[in-house]
């Protein structure tokens, strides 16, 4: 694979493929920063947040994970087996 | 009583139902027909071992102890696997291309085959996951224990140890048969998986049921539940950040470094298509998992006496309001959790025991030299087998000494941890080549070492194992080594504490160590292939195979892998390297196939001491090669200095060379100038010689005579002057010393001064001028001599040489870019193609000598020309001879 010729572009369908896997490696860091949001909450005083916003903010962010890796992993099916290289 | 009866004939059902469904999966694997086997959705559901009977039981009591605390432990490996294009799908290659065995497998692998590194591993490993199994053996237990409560207060505690060694009895036994039916890991154990992954579906049924019953049976739908919740007294959001992140972190850690988890994500996996599917099904499998958590822990604390133990919630809600039906399904699911995380465990960790502790211990103490005595085969199984006993002893040991008691939670979290001190090494191995096996050694020991002094000495409870005194003060009084105030640092939670600095500090050493050493050749090499697995999936292991025995492997590997499957695999190789019969070439790929397959029963480092104790004396080691490669190395950057240091020196030659020609050409032309010269010189001489002999010698010369003879003698004397100067004037502008002498002026007088010059002395009909004169009145800033000689010389020519009827001559005088043309083009028939390439020589003269030039003229306007910045060309096809004199951009010239 390595003494593959180096292209210097792509052509459309392989780009395709190196955007959709750039966006899978992203999901794992969309994931992370959306569950970090409760480091923000208050743990005292008047605006706590209550335990039912909580429980349906963080299952929210995870069915929305879940759809979005379903998803993605389903296009990267569909556009064919090809390796798409080291990570 | 007759409840519990009940409870252990369910349980045995379900039990000779898994064993069912194992056996089936395992002959349907073996008749080829278990394609459905090794579906994503059977790898997926594998997976769930990760939520044990900690999760099933302990997540419900964690979050009526902590609230939503419990989530971390289910987001960390849903980031994980969400995120499988960074981490897992290098494992999986990894794990595929190396065939890997086990975590401690895959580390001793990379850092070097080190096998010493195999063991501290898998020490660590069982140390991390024997209170774990512990864990489970208690869960179910007390499970027992809390029906046997509710319905017969009189069972005694015996009974309930009784229950904990039977269970136990019952996993090594189930795991033992098949575990360790086949010997090859690659071969995979279609029957635990299918049966975990049975069990994966039993637990998530019994849960999402007592979460249906809890949420609509109990309350009355979400939004009644929504508010009990907030009313509870986990209603509002008290998770301090520092814990948040850190059990993320850790739980994602784990999920990786487990060794049952990674026996089922890496060694298990049949396909890498398989993680595409689970990267989604998996979290929402966990997030399914931990939907009801909540709703189960709020309406245990609102239904159930304070003070009743909420890890047993899922439990006891059920029954606290009659429903022994679902009871006993969550008792099942329980019981499926435990059982599961149990089998693999005990499956993962016995291979470690087996491949790294056992297996090397026996082939040192029994192998004598190149042939195996005694069947190895048998030995790994036995081997295998017995160290899931210990395992599952241990567990049980474990259990019966601790008493139980713990919050099942804390246990989790500290064997987490434990575990979780892989991960540097892990991932520095998979992304860094750079990592050391010395690196390796010093941050798992740096990590485990805090680990322990700060995390888990602490929770055997104070006073046990660590004493107060030390936890206030610090070893020897020194404060900052506080086991949980470390650096001084106090404040922190204890967990988080020792989570942080055990990483931080083994991830640190693991880094500076790596820095500091130089790997061996072996880990060099498996650094790379780990590391750009993705670009190259073989691996060079250099055996040179010409001395050995094809025989000799046969017997060793029909030892290890089984008589049939050996013969097989040597056969395939035979006809792979084109040969008839059963024995392949023992050829260094061979070698590396059977080194690969081996080692899937034994392990990596085993099968690679195996293989190189059979071939013995022939093999040629990796250090070998690395010496003879770095050799070649030096050899080859010398012989590139040389080859450099060479090619200069042919360039230096050619240059050399192409002087000496230049030289020879010189002198070859300075010959040619003499001759030319002196046949120049002769000829007047001759002249002037023979007539003047005549004056001397004749008496009666006419006066006439005399005059015309000393006439003669006068032109050629002049005609050799002419000559002397001319040679004089191009020796000072060949030899650069000439200076010129810079002028302005314009270039229509100093073409009439030229034209008035070069016709002086000839009948002004010989020769017709045509110019344009409203082009000449550019202001030329030269040598106005020196040009006007040049142009002097192209107008004499055109006289002298032009053979029209009427001799023409046009001067024509353009502009453009900077420069200034000059065209000279007369009416005659022009120069021929042969004599255009050396009129500009010394002494070259066109066509037929009609005139006394001595061939020098054009020669010196070229040099004349080329001392002006500018050049002097012959320019073809302008009907009869043309010259054409380029004058450089008058700034150049002003500037010279």
């Amino acid at each position: 694979m390595s003494e593959r010729p180096k292209h210097l572009f792509l052509e459309r369908q392989s780009y395709r493929r190196r955007r959709l896997i750039d966006l899978i490696r992203m999901c794992p860091v969309i994931g992370g920063i959306l569950w970090a949001v409760p480091l923000l909450w208050r743990t005292d005083g008047a605006e706590q947040i209550s335990t039912s916003d909580a429980v349906v903010y963080v299952f929210l962010v995870w069915l929305g994970l879940v759809l979005m890796s379903a998803f993605l992993a389903r296009a990267l099916r569909d556009g064919g087996d090809a390796d798409g290289g080291g990570s | 009583m007759g409840t519990l009866n009940m409870l252990v004939f369910v349980c045995l059902v379900y039990v000779a139902f898994l064993f069912l469904v194992a056996f089936a999966a395992e002959r349907a694997a073996m008749q080829g027909k278990g394609g459905w086997l090794r579906s994503p959705i059977v790898y997926t559901l594998s997976l769930s071992i990760y939520c044990t009977a900690w999760t099933f039981y302990g997540a419900v009591g964690y979050a009526a102890r902590s609230g939503l605390e419990y989530l971390t432990i289910y987001i960390g490996p849903s980031l994980v696997m969400v995120g499988w294009w960074w981490v897992l799908r290098k494992l999986v290659r990894i794990g595929r291309t190396q065939r890997v065995t086990s975590i401690a497998d895959l580390i001793s692998s990379r850092y070097g085959k080190s096998n010493l590194l195999a063991v501290g591993v898998t020490v660590l490993a069982v140390i991390g996951t024997t209170p774990y199994i512990a864990l489970q053996l208690q869960s179910v237990t007390v499970s027992f224990a809390v029906f046997s409560d509710a319905y017969d207060a009189s069972v005694p505690l015996g009974e309930q140890e009784s229950n904990a060694l039977l269970v136990a009895a019952g996993l090594a036994l189930f795991t033992i048969i098949f575990g360790t039916r086949n010997l090859d890991v690659n071969e995979r154990h279609h029957g635990v998986v299918m049966a975990i992954a049975v069990e994966a579906v039993v637990k998530l049924f019994a849960l999402l049921a007592v979460g249906v019953f809890v949420v609509w049976g109990i309350g009355g739908g979400v939004g009644d539940i929504l508010q009990r919740i907030d009313a509870s007294k986990i209603g509002t959001w008290q998770i301090e950040g520092d814990r948040w992140a850190t059990l993320i972190f850790l739980s994602a850690a784990a999920f990786l470094c487990l060794p049952r988890m990674f026996q089922v994500l890496v060694v298990e996996n049949d396909s890498e298509d398989h993680l595409r599917t689970a990267s989604w099904a998996f979290p929402a499998y966990l997030m399914v998992m931990s939907l009801f958590v909540v709703p189960i822990a709020v309406v245990g604390l609102d239904l159930l006496p304070a003070g009743s133990n909420p890890d047993f919630f899922v439990l006891t809600v059920p029954l606290a309001t009659g429903n022994n039906g679902l009871a006993m399904l969550s008792f099942l699911g329980g019981f499926s959790s435990a059982t599961s995380m149990v089998i693999v465990a005990a499956l993962a960790l016995s291979t470690m025991v087996s491949n790294h502790i056992v297996m090397p211990i026996w082939l040192n103490s029994n192998f004598g030299g190149a042939t195996v005595s005694g069947d190895v085969r048998h030995v790994v199984l036995l081997s295998r087998r017995i160290s899931i006993g210990a395992v599952v002893t241990l567990g049980y040991l474990y259990y019966r000494m601790s008493g139980g008691g713990t919050a099942l939670a804390s246990i989790g979290l500290i064997s987490f941890a434990g575990v979780a001190q892989f991960l540097p090494v892990l991932i520095g191995g998979i992304f860094w080549r750079g990592a050391t096996r010395l690196g390796a050694f010093a941050g798992l020991t740096v990590g485990f070492l805090i680990w322990a002094y700060a995390l888990l000495l602490p929770s055997f409870g104070t006073g046990t194992l660590v004493s107060e005194a030390l936890l206030a003060q610090g070893p020897l009084g020194i404060g900052w080594l506080r086991p949980q105030a470390f650096f001084g640092i106090t404040g922190m939670d204890p967990l988080v504490h020792a989570i942080f600095w055990s990483t931080l500090l083994n991830a640190l050493a693991f880094f500076l160590v790596s820095l500091g050493g130089f790997p061996s050749p072996v880990e060099r090499l498996q650094g790379a292939q780990f590391v750009n697995v993705f670009e190259h999936s073989g691996t060079p292991q250099g055996w040179s195979g010409d001395l050995v025995q094809s025989e000799d492997l046969m017997i060793m590997a029909q030892r290890i892998l089984g008589a049939r499957e050996a013969q097989g695999l040597f056969e395939r190789e035979a006809k792979r390297q084109g040969m008839g019969g059963v024995l392949p070439e023992p050829s260094p790929d061979f070698l590396q196939v059977l080194e690969r397959e081996l080692s899937g029963s034994v392990g990596v480092a085993t099968a690679h001491a195996m293989v190189e104790q059979i071939v013995g004396g022939a093999s040629v080691s990796v250090e070998d090669l690395m010496a003879v490669a770095d050799e070649t190395a030096q050899i080859m950057e010398h012989s590139s200095q040389l080859q450099a240091k060479s090619t200069e020196l042919s360039r230096t030659a050619r240059q050399l060379r192409q002087a000496n020609d230049k030289l020879t050409q010189i002198s070859a032309q300075k010959d040619a100038f003499l001759s030319q010269v002196s046949h120049e010189l002769r000829t007047p001489m001759t002249s002037i010689r023979a007539f003047s002999e005549i004056l001397r010698d004749t008496d009666r010369l006419s006066a006439a005579e005399q005059t015309k003879y000393s006439t003669i003698i006068h032109d050629e004397a002049l005609r050799l002057t002419r000559l002397l100067d001319d040679l004089l004037d191009l020796s000072v502008l060949e030899s650069g010393q000439v200076s010129l002498n810079m002028q302005s002026g314009k270039l229509d007088d100093l073409l009439d001064h030229a034209i008035a010059t070069a016709l002086t002395g000839s009948g002004q009909d010989s020769l017709r001028i045509r110019r344009t004169r409203g082009q000449e009145q550019a202001l030329l800033r030269t040598d106005l001599d020196r040009l006007s000689q040049v142009f002097i010389n192209l107008i004499g020519n055109a006289q002298k040489y032009c053979d029209a009827e009427t001799p023409e001559l046009r001067i024509e005088v353009s502009q453009s870019n900077g420069q200034m043309t000059v065209d000279f083009i007369d009416n005659g028939q022009g120069i021929s193609k042969k004599d255009q390439a050396v009129i500009f020589e010394k002494f070259a003269r066109a066509g037929v000598q009609r005139a006394s030039g001595a061939g020098l003229g054009l020669a010196i306007c070229r040099e004349i020309m080329t001392r002006l910045g500018g050049t002097v060309s012959y320019l073809p096809g302008q009907g009869g001879a043309a010259f054409r004199v380029v004058l450089a951009g008058q700034g150049q010239l002003a500037a010279q």
